[in-house]
């Protein structure tokens, strides 16, 4: 089979997936669990912007939250003003894309080395962090909105069908929405990223002098690969406002930041699914560790397992120094090497039959 | 006389206290091919780098075309049409072979003309066979292969050869001479080499670097027969 083949094959294997997905959880399901689903495609929406700009753009983005709070931020503020959702979701896009590039072209403009951008894309987000964290008083308001501080807004009011208020989408529409989305995002990406840009973008994270004595100006297209991974995890920002009806500074928080790229190492740079299978297999196990909670006379290693952050702490060094590839792009090394051996070995036995027809 | 193609005057490149480029003025005419030499360390990638705007001058002029270009940036040199091979292989390893002539051809051609152009650059520099493999993964002499077919697909007016024969075969070097003057019909070439055999090969007009600045500039025959190149390069290899 050659790659393009494959390549069709998977596309549609994550489509037949994804419909039989969206179509059976509800119906299979309870409430609560569409509900703890819904935050997982969410999430996993957020990981895939950081799949676009770290795994395919080579832009180690600490500070993925910043956009993602942004979006959740500017859809709250921006509903309690104007209560009909569709220029909210707008803005929650514009918004965050808006902020990337100002901060990119700064960043890529001015030349600015991996490491320093990492720590400046994490500075960036720990002083939203703080900045909003301290405007817990009645004068910080924006229009009719109180920023809450580190009350976070309570009761921000859903997304409704575009141009129509009186009609909301309710928690199992919020499901729907939150699949489709992240399918959408999955394959609009793979579009991407199979066109001129794409190939461009992954040409400059291979070696940027190179591109660049071809004639290709890196910062450009580093600049509008950040635009675009903001204007994605704003998206999901919004989304995740949503979702909880509520928004906190912590969304900005260091915890925050280091999962997205937490979820993105496991499941493994330069794929699109494997962030994906990274973010929920992440998220489903926090859930899951966090549901156990150990009580007073326990043994040791309950309550070990019920420390979450020291799990996934772990899982994490585990994975750089194990399998650093990632999960997804690790098994398609080992499913190729299968393949490969297993035809070595046909051939091998072809051998002894075609000296004796010579 | 026409206006040359490249010119640079008065070039100079300075790292804290060392002047590893001095003083250059260098001309070369439409269609030309001239030969760089000189030992290691005398200036040439330096200056190479000043050619593409990898380095910015500490002071003096690069002119392409009658067009300064001293402080433009690489893609924009690119975009002018001055392309180089550099000393190391710069390609895209974790690329296939098609992959990498692919972003070259790319930038000039649209998406219909640049698949037929792709095919011919791999029958051209002999890469077909190997077109679905990751450059990462071939040998030292395939990789200068690469980067030859990734400057020609941007079709450049000027194209700048960084030791092109380093590491290759015999039968490599025979080729590359080949393919060299081939390109040479129809483009203009600078050519950093050490290898006297090669030089031979392609070039009439070889201008010697040494310690920064251009020692002398001549004939390949009176190159061979001058005593103070032999002593600052021949000389001292025949000694090593």
């Amino acid at each position: 089979m050659n790659a393009r083949a494959l390549n069709l094959l998977g596309l549609g294997l994550v489509g037949a997936i994804g419909v039989a997905f969206l179509v059976l959880i509800p119906r299979l399901f309870e409430l609560d669990v569409v509900l703890e689903l819904t935050v997982y495609m969410i999430m996993a929406i957020l990981a895939l912007s950081l799949a676009l700009i770290w795994g395919y753009g080579g832009i180690l983005c600490f500070g993925q939250s910043a956009f993602f709070g942004l979006g959740a931020y500017t859809y709250a503020i921006a509903m309690f003003n104007i209560g009909e959702s569709t220029v909210p979701l707008l803005l929650a896009i514009v918004l965050p894309a808006v902020f990337a590039a100002l901060l990119g072209y700064f960043m890529f403009y001015g030349r600015i080395s991996d490491v320093y951008l990492g720590v400046i894309t994490l500075t960036v987000t720990l002083i939203l962090f703080n900045s909003v964290n301290s405007t817990a008083g009645p004068e910080f308001r924006i229009g009719s909105a109180r920023l809450g501080g580190f009350n976070g807004i309570p009761g921000i009011p859903p997304l409704n069908l575009p141009g129509n208020r009186a009609l909301p989408i309710d928690l199992e529409g919020m499901f729907y929405l939150a699949t489709v989305s992240l399918l959408l995002t999955y394959f609009g990406l793979r579009l991407l990223l199979a066109s001129r840009f794409g190939r461009i973008i992954v040409g400059i994270r291979e070696n940027e002098r190179r591109a660049e004595l071809l004639g290709y100006d890196p910062r450009a297209y580093k600049l509008a690969t950040f635009t675009i991974g903001g204007a994605l995890a704003g998206f999901a920002g919004c989304l995740f406002a949503n979702w909880g009806n509520f928004v906190s500074p912590t969304i900005f928080g260091l915890a925050q930041s280091a999962q997205i790229i937490i979820w993105v190492i496991v499941g493994g740079r330069g794929t699109l699914i494997g962030p994906i299978v990274g973010c929920i297999g992440i998220q489903w196990l926090t859930t899951a560790l966090g549901a156990n909670q150990p009580s007073g006379g326990s043994d040791w290693w309950a309550k070990v397992f019920a420390n979450v952050p020291l799990v996934l702490g772990i899982i994490l060094i585990a994975f750089v120094l194990l399998v650093p590839k990632g999960l997804v792009p690790t098994l398609g090394d080992l499913g190729q090497w299968l393949l490969s051996s297993r035809g070595k070995r046909a051939e091998t036995r072809l051998e002894p039959k075609q000296a004796e027809e010579g | 006389m026409a206006a040359p193609l490249l010119q640079t005057r008065d070039l100079s490149m300075h790292f804290g206290g060392v002047r590893a480029v001095r003083h250059v003025d260098f001309s070369l005419a439409e269609g030309e091919l001239r030969c760089l030499i000189g030992p290691n360390g005398a200036g040439k990638s330096t200056f190479f780098k000043m050619l593409t705007g990898q380095l910015q001058p500490t002071h003096g002029q690069v002119l392409f075309r009658g067009l300064e270009i001293s402080h433009a940036h690489a893609h924009e040199i690119a975009r002018l049409g001055i392309g180089i091979k550099t000393q190391v292989p710069s390609v895209f390893d974790g690329l296939s072979v098609r992959e990498n002539i692919w972003l070259a051809a790319s930038r000039i051609h649209s998406r219909m003309q640049t698949k037929r152009i792709v095919d011919e650059m791999l029958e051209r520099v002999g890469l077909t066979e190997a077109a679905t493999r990751l450059v990462g993964q071939l040998a030292h002499g395939q990789r200068q292969w690469v980067e030859l077919g990734l400057v020609l697909s941007t079709d450049p007016e000027l194209i700048l050869l960084d030791e092109p024969a380093a590491g290759m075969t015999h039968e490599e070097v025979l080729k590359t001479a080949e393919l060299v003057r081939e390109i040479n019909r129809t483009k203009a070439l600078i050519v950093v080499e050490h290898d006297m055999q090669f030089i031979r090969m392609i070039a009439q007009q070889v201008t010697v670097f040494n310690q920064g600045s251009v020692l002398i500039e001549d004939t390949v025959e009176s190159i061979m027969r001058n005593p103070q190149v032999r002593d600052i390069y021949l000389g001292k290899q025949a000694a090593a």
